[in-house]
């Protein structure tokens, strides 16, 4: 039987107090997801129980339970409270997928002070602009990843810590930079967990914005209760359950998903910090005996190109339920899924923002590959008209994807930007700037984006933050930064770029562009293709018309062309 | 196998993927797998190859598998260039 039983059941007058009254949360109590995530598990009585397998290069393992993670989170907060780390501050975990990264996560919220997780491989300009939109206190980073904080130190006066997590001592320490190993500090037993409420702040993610830079979606500890209940019913995951969450934290999924979830259901979680293949994947599942696993369509088109015959050379009969998230499940993959590993990806729909699943398919439901499934019992959703934000009531017809606010894991604002929150809201509805329709039988089917963001990989890429970083390269004058289609990552950057005068067009500095922003912003940004133009396609008021360029990539029709600049 | 080709990988590999200077890497190290170069950023390491020896790598060539050691991608870029 699944955790959800009935979605039809379920739907009918259900409750966020379902979720509370599982987790024995009484409104105006604490709620420290911290301490959900560990203490509470092993006032179960699971403290002995495995919270973490950890798989690393050269096939190296830590594994840890939930008494394990408890303490060592207790450890790293005695560590921040001794430096001074405040509630409400942001301390930045800036980290490969290692165990200080799970347990440092806790450990920060166990503090009362905001997490703020970036992925490891952003530039020193990616890092930079979201340090200082956050203003952040302290950054938890690896002596690989020093280099770039060090590089943007001194615009960061807010900054007073940087915790080096593997320091060796073979170079020395700079101004600010602390060491701390986690493993060899002393285990903390008991630890007074910051008394968080519902509506004190937990994660900052930051995501990426069409016309501006990023934006930190400010979360709370009380966005437990939709994951907490999300994770039971759509990954469906059970005491006994081995769960692969492949998203990296720097990501929402990666933390919604891959600590807080499944941990506040005392579940345990395989982590693996080695890089993709599909050989190494299958291997991770057969080993590990994965029997839940959420993943993204990236990887399942990647799995797909290595071929069917791989996959038999795994004993991969551990698997029991299959989900994803990202950007759309193409049907095939679907069907796919159901061949090779004789199990359906379940399609999921969220984003930064939503803090928790929306738009799932569900087990026990039937799946019509392709489409991203039915809204989670308790939200409202439907799709608006693009120009009056009127719901429309007509299935089939595209629309905007709007949901009515007030569920636990919504945003709460942006981070120093009301403006676009407010923007974000349209006649009460909450709009994610995605286009669907729905189908006569309630099934959401994804359209497109309505704006300029890319989706790479299932990661949103801002063209306007590549065209800033573009315009730093000595050579170029001007750039437009739109998508192009990709069979594995759905869509990929790419540049249009007019050069400086006294540059020729080369494949040299085509090379050497893309690394400037894989360095400068990170590989997800890289265009993986630049073209050179004389000019860009502008509107009489000078404004880079990205929606023809954009058209010509994908073969469509180029529309109204009126308010184009006159060549 | 050509040794000048397996240094110059190896010396752009290091040069513009390695974050960790301490860390080592020789000509069998997992690239890719090992998560030294992540599959994005395998676009520009191929675009390199093709712009350095000018050949051409058609994609169901040019897979994770194929690029995860300088030996590998040694091999691959021998056999494009012998065509």
């Amino acid at each position: 039987m699944h955790n959800i039983g009935s979605y039809e059941e379920r739907i009918k007058d259900f409750d966020w107090q379902l979720s509370e009254e599982e987790l024995e949360y009484n409104p105006g109590n604490v709620i420290n997801i911290g301490w959900y995530c560990s203490d509470r598990i092993c006032n179960q009585g699971k403290g002995d129980k495995l919270a973490l397998i950890w798989e690393g290069l050269g096939g190296k393992e830590k594994r840890y339970t939930f008494n394990d993670i408890r303490q060592l989170s207790n450890t790293i907060g005695v560590f921040l409270r001794r430096l001074g780390i405040q509630p409400e501050e942001r301390v930045c975990l800036f980290l490969d997928r290692i165990p200080e990264l799970y347990i440092g996560f806790l450990g920060v919220l166990k503090t009362g002070a905001m997490v703020q997780p970036l992925f490891s491989a952003f530039g020193d300009e990616s890092l930079l602009v979201r340090l200082e939109n956050a203003a952040t206190t302290a950054i938890i980073t690896q002596k690989k990843h020093v280099g770039k904080v060090r590089k943007i130190i001194d615009q960061l006066p807010h900054l007073k810590h940087i915790i080096i997590v593997d320091d060796n001592g073979k170079s020395p320490l700079q101004e600010r930079e602390i060491a701390f190993n986690m493993e060899e500090a002393d285990r903390i037993d008991s630890f007074e967990v910051y008394p968080t409420l519902a509506e004190s702040p937990s994660v900052l993610h930051y995501t990426s914005g069409t016309t501006g830079m990023p934006k930190g979606a400010k979360h709370v500890h009380y966005s437990l209760i939709s994951q907490y209940l999300t994770t039971k019913w759509v990954l469906d995951l059970k005491d006994d359950d081995i769960y692969w969450c492949t998203a990296d934290p720097g990501w929402v999924t990666g933390t919604s998903y891959g600590i807080i979830g499944v941990w506040a259901l005392g579940v345990t979680s395989c982590v693996s910090d080695v890089g993709f293949s599909a050989e190494t994947w299958y291997k991770f599942i057969e080993k590990h005996k994965v029997t839940v696993w959420y993943s993204a369509p990236t990887a399942i088109r990647s799995l797909m190109k290595a071929g069917d015959e791989l996959v038999k050379q795994f004993d991969l009969s551990c698997l029991r339920h299959l989900a994803s998230v990202g950007e759309p499940l193409n049907a095939e993959a679907v069907i796919w899924s159901e061949k090779v590993f004789g199990l359906k990806f379940h399609d999921s729909y969220w984003q930064t923002e939503t803090g928790s699943i929306m738009i799932s398919n569900y087990p026990g439901l039937k799946i019509k590959p392709g489409s991203m499934g039915k809204p989670f019992p308790g939200i409202t959703a439907c799709v608006l008209d693009t120009n009056t934000y009127e719901e429309i009531k007509d299935t089939g017809k595209i629309g905007l994807i709007a949901f009515k606010p007030g569920w636990p894991a919504m945003m709460r604002m942006y981070w120093n930007n009301p403006d676009v929150y407010n923007s974000k809201f349209k006649n009460g509805w909450y709009i994610p700037g995605d286009r669907a329709y729905i189908d006569p039988e309630g099934y959401y089917w994804f359209v497109g984006r309505d704006d300029d963001i890319i989706n790479t990989g299932g990661h949103l890429v801002s063209p306007f933050e590549v065209e800033s970083a573009l315009l730093e390269h000595h050579a170029v004058a001007e750039s437009a930064v739109v998508s192009k289609p990709d069979f594995v990552n759905m869509e990929v950057v790419k540049a249009f770029v007019c050069l400086k005068p006294g540059y020729e067009p080369s494949e040299e500095l085509e090379l050497e562009i893309m690394n400037f922003i894989r360095k400068k912003l990170s590989p997800l940004a890289m265009p993986q293709d630049v073209e050179y133009v004389k000019n860009l396609p502008k509107t009489r008021s000078g404004k880079i018309m990205r929606r023809l360029l954009k058209a010509q990539e994908w073969g469509e029709e180029i529309g109204d062309t009126s308010t184009l600049e006159d060549e | 196998m050509n040794q000048e080709i397996r240094d110059v990988v190896l010396e752009y590999v290091i040069n513009e993927y390695m974050e960790d200077q301490d860390e080592e890497i020789t000509f069998d190290t997992a690239l890719i797998s090992g998560g030294f170069v992540d599959s994005f950023s395998m676009v520009s390491l191929k675009r390199f190859l093709e712009t350095k020896y000018k050949i051409s790598l058609p994609d169901n060539r040019a897979t994770p598998e194929a690029f995860d050691t300088v030996d590998k991608i040694t091999e691959l870029v021998e056999e494009f260039l012998a065509k």
